[in-house]
């Protein structure tokens, strides 16, 4: 956050370029920091997308759309910190769509495969 | 030869370890702006009073052609001096000679200076500029890193370790920083990260430069691993000189006291500080510079969670540590960064013998999903514990507002604090009026005629017996009401009397804090 400059006296502070910030329904004028202001809105995960935890390759598919899956089931694997990572099943389910194909390079906002 | 002769021929050694890596690599240090490791410590110590050892130490590397390299100190410049006649040790990582890079005996020189710290009970102070593990010798580096962490955390606690980032600190070595109780960093000098850029574009896809990684502004602001930040690498020394001033020398004394000083009463005035509308904010430091001695205040972490501000200051002299609520930022509340500042520094202050001052004025903490999920609990519940466990004299003067778990947190009677002070404008209740009114009133106000009126009747009810310092002063959780422009006063005496206190702890080896 920038240096906040010092204010001695309350009546110097320019408390037009404050926010509100509301605390157990008292609103008090202040300054909010960047890092506040900035964060993204709640999203729920829904566990039926299935991401990569880690950015890395597509090795191997398992699954195509309207496959049966059972919970465990192995889905992907994929290449990662030197390592064959996999990815298995939450739940038991039918696959909704497979959004990747084998060797694509994946990041963590990408999904690669919904359930049903 | 004569005594002459071998005197010369010492000098002519010398001179050729003197250089470094030479006048080219000095001019390429230089020209990014930075000072070369003898430099950096002549600037620091006060003049004339750096003795080094281990000019002579050479490396030990035997792969990849290393025997036939000769480095001149293996990279590091280790001894000892004085600070405003403090005596410390101190070590300089040399850019210079094979990019400053961490063998064995670069190490050695390292873990000796360290030991010598040890024993001689001072503070050490490792100026960091390294490349990282010279991965010419192997594992040898990685044991090299190995030995200075484990000193880093024996120390700790025991004599004041100072870590100054004045290049690159990447890897592994980053962690002797983290170890250690203070962080220097330089704008645009400093890097810390534990994967640079290089590997995080080849791991993961992402591109982002070593400044906006891991850059001096980053670690001040964002990541709170640097505790100072300063513009220059002169001006990182005055920090330096400055907060070795406020500390003593090892765990076993206290702080160097000095001539009692006045506040500069015309440039900060308690009572002009307050506004009058308790939903607006005040900068805390004006009130801390109003009761300190000389108005001199050192603020710690000062960019990072600036809603709470911790720093040394004096009261008569005697150093003390100040944990405040900062209204100006975030209304003052608690949050996970704010804990974590507030706690390891109250933990410094307990290992080091200095007296705490705490400033209450905070509404709560702060709500909100990010801030449960990202562990408020556990981050929050770390400041109770620094506070409980710390047995250094605690004093809390609590200014404005403190409401439920913040009242407590905030070094309240029941964590032990020895005096407890609340000015005439303290509300104390286990929530603000709004709150309390909605839930304690709640079946009124749905009977009545006009709700909204009945809820405005009810705040304004509650306001007045519970918005103040005389509740909590009838059950003696207050000390003292004091008026404000007395507050020096009362702090000075205070701290006068807790000069010998002693307070007994159950014998464990040591707790669990919610790490």
């Amino acid at each position: 956050m920038e240096e906040i400059e010092e204010k001695t006296n309350s009546e110097e502070i320019d408390y037009s370029k404050f926010q509100d910030i509301n605390i157990d329904n008292i609103l008090y004028s202040t300054i909010i920091p960047k890092k506040n202001q900035e964060r993204k809105p709640y999203k729920a995960i829904d566990p039926r997308e299935i991401y990569v935890f880690i950015p890395g390759t597509i090795l191997k598919i398992f699954v195509k759309k309207k496959d049966k899956v059972k919970k465990g089931e192995k889905l992907i694997t994929f290449q990662a910190m030197k390592m064959d990572n996999v990815l298995l099943a939450p739940m038991d389910g039918v696959i909704e769509n497979v959004f990747v194909k084998e060797g694509e390079n994946v990041n963590k906002s990408q999904i690669l495969i919904k359930i049903k | 030869m004569s005594v002459k002769q071998k005197t010369i021929d010492l000098r002519k050694r010398m001179q050729e370890a003197l250089q470094g890596g030479g006048s080219k690599a000095i001019e390429k240090q230089k020209a990014t702006g930075k000072l070369t490791a003898r430099e950096r410590i002549v600037t620091l110590l006060d003049p004339n009073s750096f003795f080094e050892y281990d000019l002579f130490v050479e490396h030990s590397g035997k792969d990849f052609d290393m025997d036939k390299k000769y480095l001149p100190g293996d990279g590091v410049l280790t001894g000892t001096g004085t600070i405003n006649g403090h005596p410390i040790c101190i070590y300089a990582q040399d850019f210079t000679v094979a990019g400053g890079s961490l063998g064995y005996m670069h190490a050695k020189k390292i873990t000796k200076i360290m030991d010598h710290a040890m024993k001689l009970k001072v503070p050490i102070i490792g100026i960091n500029d390294s490349g990282g593990a010279r991965i010419q010798e192997g594992v040898n580096s990685l044991a090299g890193y190995g030995e200075i962490f484990y000193r880093n955390t024996l120390a700790s606690g025991v004599i004041p370790q100072i870590s100054v980032i004045l290049g690159p600190c990447a890897g592994g070595a980053v962690y002797s920083p983290a170890l250690t109780d203070f962080v220097f960093v330089v704008d645009k000098i400093s890097k810390m990260f534990i994967t640079g850029p290089e590997v995080i574009k080849t791991v993961l896809g992402e591109e982002i430069s070593m400044e906006e990684l891991g850059g001096a502004r980053v670690q001040a602001e964002l990541t709170g691993n640097a505790h100072f930040f300063a513009l220059s690498e002169d001006e990182c020394f005055d920090q330096i000189k400055k907060l070795v001033s406020f500390i003593p020398w090892n765990n076993t004394k206290k702080a160097e006291a000095f001539p009692k000083k006045s506040p500069k009463t015309k440039s900060y005035k308690i009572d002009s500080v307050f506004p009058t509308n308790p939903q607006l904010p005040y900068d805390v430091r004006s009130i801390i510079k109003a009761i300190s001695d000389d108005s001199d205040f050192l603020e710690i972490h000062e960019r990072w969670a600036a809603n709470i501000v911790v720093g040394f200051a004096r009261l008569n002299g005697q150093s003390v540590g100040f944990v405040a609520n900062q209204p100006l930022v975030l209304a003052g509340v608690l949050d996970v960064d704010s804990s974590d500042k507030a706690a390891r520094f109250i933990r410094y202050c307990n290992a080091f013998n200095i007296p705490l001052v705490t400033l209450v004025d905070l509404p709560g903490y702060l709500p909100g999903i990010d801030q449960e999920h990202a562990g408020v609990i556990r981050h929050g519940a770390k400041i109770l514990y620094a506070y409980s466990e710390a047995t250094v004299p605690k004093i809390t003067v609590i200014l404005r507002k403190a409401y439920g778990g913040g009242y407590i947190a905030m070094c309240s009677n029941h964590l032990r604090a020895d005096f407890v002070f609340a000015w005439p404008t303290a509300e104390i209740a286990v929530m603000g009026p709004e709150g309390a009114a909605n839930i304690i009133f709640r079946s009124e106000i749905l009977a009545a005629e006009n709700p909204e009126e009945m809820r405005k009747k009810k705040i304004a009810e509650y306001k007045k017996k519970f918005a103040n310092p005389y509740v909590a002063a009838a059950y003696g959780y207050v000390d003292a009401v004091i008026d404000p422009s007395e507050t020096r006063h009362f702090l000075i005496h205070a701290l006068d009397i807790s000069k010998d206190k002693q307070e007994a702890r159950p014998y464990k080896k040591h707790g669990i804090p919610p790490f």
